[in-house]
C-alpha cells in the first residue's frame, strides 16, 4: 500500500512539473520587461492596448452570442431526442462529435466556399454577415461540449414523466421547456456555456481565415512581434479559461449540494 | 351516457395488441380501480385517457365531450404518477401552484388555493421545502395536491402507493379515499394490489391481458367472481374439481354436496371448477359435513389457516383464533361445513 501511495505521489509530481513548470516560467518571464526588476509592466502595456481591449471585447460578445445560439439549438434538440427519438440518440451524439474529428481549417474552408460573394447566401460580403458566419462556426465547434453537458443534465431528470406531469397540468410544449426542463438542466447548461466561452475566447483559425478582429488573431500578432507581452497575454488567457472552469465547478457543486 | 364513456378502446404497439375492445362507463364522483397483474394494460388505458398515448381505435368521452384526439393539456384530467414526478426546481408551494400559473389565475387566488391544498394534504408548513427534502409519502401528497389544485374533471392515479412503505401505504390510501369523497372528484386508480382495490373502490375493473375480466363492486367481485382468473386473482380461494349430478348437486372427491346455483344447463357427469373461500368453511363436529383429515395448520395470529385433505383434493380454510379452542392437530379427522351458496361454479376463461 505504501508503495502504491508513493508511486501515485511521484506521478502526481511529474504531472505537476510537466504542466506547471512552463506556466511558472512563462509567468516569471512576463514579469521581466524592466531590466533587473520584476514588474507588471508587460501586463500594463497589454491591458492598456486599445487593440487588446477591442479584440477581447469582440471575442466576449461573440462567445455570448455563440452560447445563446448554441443553447437555443441544443436544448430543444437534446430534449426532443430523449423524449421522442431515443433510438436516434447515438446518431445525434455522433453528429455532435464531428467537429472534434473534422479540423477547424476544413470547416472554415467549407464555410468560405458555401458563403462567399458568389454564393446564394453571400455572408462574407459584409462584416456583420461574417460575424454571423463566425458565430455559427463557433456554435459548430462548441457543439460536442454543449450537447454533452445538456444531455448529461437531461439524463439526471426523468424527462418523460416530468413532461407528462406538466402537460397534464395544462402546460404547452414551450411552457414545459421553459418552466420545467430549462431550470432543471441549468447546471449542465452553464458548464456547457463556460466551456464554450473558453473555446471561443482563444480560437484562432476561424477568426483569422475569416479576417475578423478577434482575440485569437490578436494573440498571434502580438506573439509574432513582441517579447514579454505575449507571455503576459498567455497568462491572462489562462486565467480566463481557469475562471471558466472554476465557475463550472462552483455551479456543479451547488447542484450536488441541493440534491 | 356516463360521465366518462369509453367505447371500443384498443391499443396496439406494432404487432402486439395490449388493449382489446375495452368498454367502460364511469359515473360522476365515482372511484373506480383497475386491478390486474403487471403487464395487463392498466397503465396503457390510463395513459390513453390522459392523452399520453394515442388510441389505436375507439372513443373516450368525458362529460359528453369527446377527448380521444385532444392533447393532454386540453383534457382537464389530473394525473398522479408512481414516481411522484414533482418538479425538482420548484418548492412544494410552487409545484402546487404550477397548474394555476399556467391557467393564469390571479396571484391572490393562487396563494389562497395553495394554502387550501396544503391544508387538505395536512402539510401546511412545508410550502417552502423542496421535493428532495420530503419523504416519499409527503412527496406523493404534494403530487396529489398539485393534480387537484386545478380542479380537473377526472383524477387518474397510476399505482401511486407502490413505491411507499407498507404502513404509509395503508394510511395514505384512506386519506386519498376520504379526500376523493370530500371533493367528489371522479377518479380512476390503477393498482396490482387487491387489498388496495377492495378497500378503496366504488367499483373494480379486474383486468386480464388487455380485457376487462369483470366489473363490479368490491363485494361482487370478491364474492361472485365471474371466472377462474378473477377468482384466483382477487383474494385466496380454493379451486376444486366437481362432477355434476343434477341442477342442485355435485360430487367432490366422490362425496355429494348441495350447490345453490350455477349448475343450470350443465350436463350430469360434466366436470366443473368450483370456488370456495377459505373463510366460508368451518370445522364442524356434526356428522353432516364433508369428511376429511387435517393435513397442516398455520397459526397466523388472528386467523388459523387449516389445510384439510378430502381424498385427492385439499381444502384450505381460515378460522378465527378463539381462546376457548386450540387449533386442531395434523392427522385429526374433521368435518367441513359450508353453505350451498358458498360453492361458486366458475365460468370458463
Ligand atoms: N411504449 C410501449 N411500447 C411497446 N409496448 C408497450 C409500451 N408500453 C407498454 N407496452 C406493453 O403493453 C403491455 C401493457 O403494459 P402496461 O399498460 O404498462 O401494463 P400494466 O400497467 O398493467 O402493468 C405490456 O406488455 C407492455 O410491455
Ligand atoms: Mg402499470
Amino acid at each position: 500500500m505504501k508503495r502504491s501511495t508513493l508511486g501515485s505521489w511521484i506521478s502526481v509530481a511529474i504531472g505537476a512539473v510537466y504542466f506547471l513548470l512552463p506556466l511558472i516560467a512563462t509567468f516569471e518571464f512576463s514579469l521581466r520587461l524592466k531590466r533587473g526588476v520584476y514588474s507588471f509592466e508587460a501586463y500594463r502595456i497589454v491591458l492598456t492596448d486599445p487593440s487588446f481591449q477591442a479584440s477581447f471585447l469582440y471575442s466576449v460578445v461573440l462567445a455570448l452570442a455563440t452560447i445563446v445560439v448554441g443553447a437555443v439549438i441544443v436544448v430543444p434538440t437534446a430534449y426532443w431526442v430523449r423524449l421522442k427519438l431515443p433510438k436516434m440518440r447515438p446518431v445525434v451524439e455522433f453528429v455532435t462529435l464531428l467537429p472534434l474529428v473534422v479540423p477547424a481549417i476544413v470547416i472554415v474552408f467549407g464555410h468560405l466556399r458555401m458563403y462567399n460573394s458568389q454564393s446564394i447566401l453571400p455572408l462574407t460580403d459584409s462584416s456583420f454577415g461574417t460575424d454571423l458566419l463566425l458565430t455559427f462556426g463557433y456554435v459548430t465547434l462548441s457543439l460536442p461540449y454543449m450537447y454533452r453537458s445538456v444531455d448529461t443534465a437531461l439524463a439526471a431528470i426523468d424527462v418523460a414523466t416530468l413532461t407528462e406531469a406538466a402537460e397534464s397540468l395544462g402546460a404547452s410544449r414551450t411552457a414545459t421547456l421553459t418552466r420545467v426542463i430549462f431550470p432543471n438542466i441549468r447546471a449542465g447548461l452553464l458548464s456547457g456555456a463556460f466551456l464554450t466561452f473558453a473555446i471561443v475566447i482563444g480560437e484562432f483559425t476561424f477568426a483569422s481565415l475569416l479576417n475578423r478582429p478577434a482575440f485569437g488573431p490578436y494573440l498571434q500578432l502580438v506573439g509574432a512581434n513582441r517579447a514579454y507581452e505575449p507571455a503576459a497575454l498567455a497568462i491572462i488567457a489562462f486565467v480566463v479559461t481557469w475562471a471558466s472552469l472554476g465557475l463550472i465547478q462552483v455551479f456543479g457543486a451547488a447542484r450536488k449540494g441541493s440534491k | 351516457m356516463s360521465f366518462i364513456d369509453i367505447t371500443g378502446l384498443k391499443k396496439a404497439f406494432g404487432p402486439v395488441t395490449v388493449v382489446h375492445d375495452f368498454d367502460l362507463g364511469i359515473e360522476k364522483g365515482e372511484f373506480v380501480s383497475f386491478l390486474g397483474p403487471s403487464g395487463c394494460g392498466k397503465t396503457t388505458i390510463l395513459r390513453m385517457i390522459a392523452g399520453f398515448e394515442a388510441a389505436s381505435a375507439g372513443r373516450i368521452a368525458i362529460d359528453g365531450r369527446e377527448v380521444t384526439r385532444l392533447p393532454p393539456a386540453k383534457r382537464d384530467v389530473g394525473m398522479v404518477f408512481q414516481s411522484y414526478a414533482l418538479f425538482p426546481n420548484m418548492t412544494v408551494g410552487e409545484n402546487i401552484a404550477f397548474g394555476l400559473r399556467i391557467a393564469k389565475k390571479s396571484a391572490a387566488e393562487i396563494r389562497e388555493r395553495v394554502a387550501e391544498m396544503l391544508a387538505i394534504i395536512k402539510l401546511p408548513d412545508l410550502a417552502d421545502r423542496y421535493p428532495w427534502q420530503l419523504s416519499g409519502g409527503q412527496q406523493q401528497r404534494v403530487a396529489l395536491a398539485r393534480a387537484i389544485a386545478v380542479r380537473p374533471q377526472v383524477l387518474l392515479l397510476d399505482e401511486p402507493l407502490s413505491a411507499l412503505d407498507a404502513k404509509i401505504r395503508v394510511s395514505l390510501r384512506e386519506e386519498i379515499r376520504a379526500l376523493q369523497r370530500d371533493l367528489g372528484i371522479t377518479t380512476i386508480f390503477v393498482t396490482h394490489d387487491q387489498e388496495e382495490a377492495l378497500s378503496m373502490s366504488d367499483r373494480i375493473v379486474v383486468m386480464n391481458e388487455g380485457r376487462a375480466a369483470q366489473v363490479g363492486t368490491p363485494f361482487e367481485v370478491y364474492t361472485w367472481p365471474k371466472n377462474r382468473f378473477v377468482a384466483s386473482f382477487v383474494g385466496t380461494l380454493n379451486l376444486l374439481d366437481g362432477v355434476v349430478v343434477d341442477e342442485g348437486r355435485l360430487t367432490l372427491d366422490g362425496r355429494e354436496v348441495t350447490v345453490g346455483r350455477g349448475l343450470a344447463g350443465r350436463r350430469a357427469g360434466e366436470t366443473v371448477t368450483v370456488a370456495l373461500r377459505p373463510e366460508a368453511v368451518t370445522l364442524g363436529a356434526t356428522a353432516t359435513g364433508l369428511p376429511g383429515t387435517v393435513e397442516a395448520v398455520s397459526f397466523l395470529g388472528a386467523v388459523v389457516r387449516v389445510k384439510v385433505r378430502l381424498d385427492t383434493q385439499v381444502v384450505t380454510l381460515d378460522a378465527f383464533n378463539q381462546t376457548t379452542q386450540r387449533p386442531p392437530e395434523p392427522g385429526t379427522a374433521v368435518r367441513l361445513v359450508f353453505g350451498a351458496e358458498d360453492l361458486l361454479v366458475l365460468g370458463e376463461g
